[in-house]
């Protein structure tokens, strides 16, 4: 692995061994949300949120884009990935397998009907 | 996200797998029993499976092959009980590592949506299961995702 990943990777672990950072990307895995939506659940500061937010996007596990006068965070769907595959290729590919399955059951119900 | 939930709690020889599937009972059945289609899914993506024999019924036997460019890897097992569109219990062994075998169990539960696959494996050691599903991280690394992924779980 490139040192640059290392460091990146790094990054990524300290950003998720806390439990409100952790909340609040599973929270966007379900979609995008603003600062106010992303602190509403728990009991800290604005400021507070904010710096959990900054620590996840230097860790390039979210992104924000601008929407008008909203600044709504996103999940980087792929640097979640490449921490889990490095992590856990069983549930990678468990996954992969259902994907395969999925697209099957599908042709199986197109030649049934 | 995925809607995959993997549990392979600690010092347990245990791994489970719940996944829904937009299908009747019977689709999943089907696509778990016929062979020819049971090879369209059964070898990673990135390896070359033959399914050599994959008798769905009481006392049917099993046995597939996966190759890479490092060699050929070989699993075989026994059906124990057969229930169609309910219960699949069959035994299951990589062949590297004979005598290791492990007990599965696959059960399909209708849902609003489709049908649950609940899929339970005991493995004869912790440390069978463990060199199955490949953990090779330290363990407070697996801790922390593994608690980031049950609340991906619940959240999705």
């Amino acid at each position: 692995m490139a040192v640059d990943d290392e460091a990146q990777l790094d990054r990524a672990f300290a950003a998720l061994a806390d439990p409100v950072r952790r909340a609040m990307i599973a929270r966007l895995s379900r979609g995008p949300a603003t600062v106010n939506e992303l602190a509403e659940p728990f009991p800290i500061t604005k400021q507070a949120v904010s710096r959990h937010i900054q620590v996840l996007e230097t860790a390039g596990l979210i992104t924000r884009t601008r929407d008008g006068q909203r600044r709504p965070c996103h999940l980087v769907p792929a640097a979640l990935e490449a921490l889990t595959s490095w992590i856990d290729e069983y549930r990678l590919e468990t996954e992969r397998r259902f994907r395969r399955m999925d697209a099957l059951l599908k042709s199986v119900q197109e030649q049934e009907q | 996200m995925s809607d995959t939930v993997i549990n392979t709690p600690a010092g347990t020889p245990f791994v489970e797998v719940t996944r829904e599937f937009d299908a009747t009972p019977s689709q999943l059945f089907r696509i778990l029993s016929d062979r020819d289609l049971v090879t369209q899914w059964l070898g990673p993506r990135d390896l070359d499976a033959t399914v050599e024999q994959y008798d769905v019924r009481l006392g049917g036997t099993y046995r597939y092959i996966h190759r890479d460019d490092n060699g050929e890897y070989a699993f075989r097992g026994v059906f124990h009980t057969v229930d169609p569109d309910k219960l699949i219990i069959q035994t299951f062994e990589w062949e590297g590592a004979p005598g290791e075998v492990c007990l599965e169990k696959m059960s399909l539960e209708p849902t609003e949506k489709g049908v649950r696959l609940h899929q339970q494996s005991v493995f004869p050691s912790v440390e069978s299961r463990d060199q199955y599903v490949g953990h090779g991280m330290e363990y407070g690394i697996r801790d922390s995702m593994d608690r980031l992924a049950e609340l991906i779980a619940k959240e999705g």
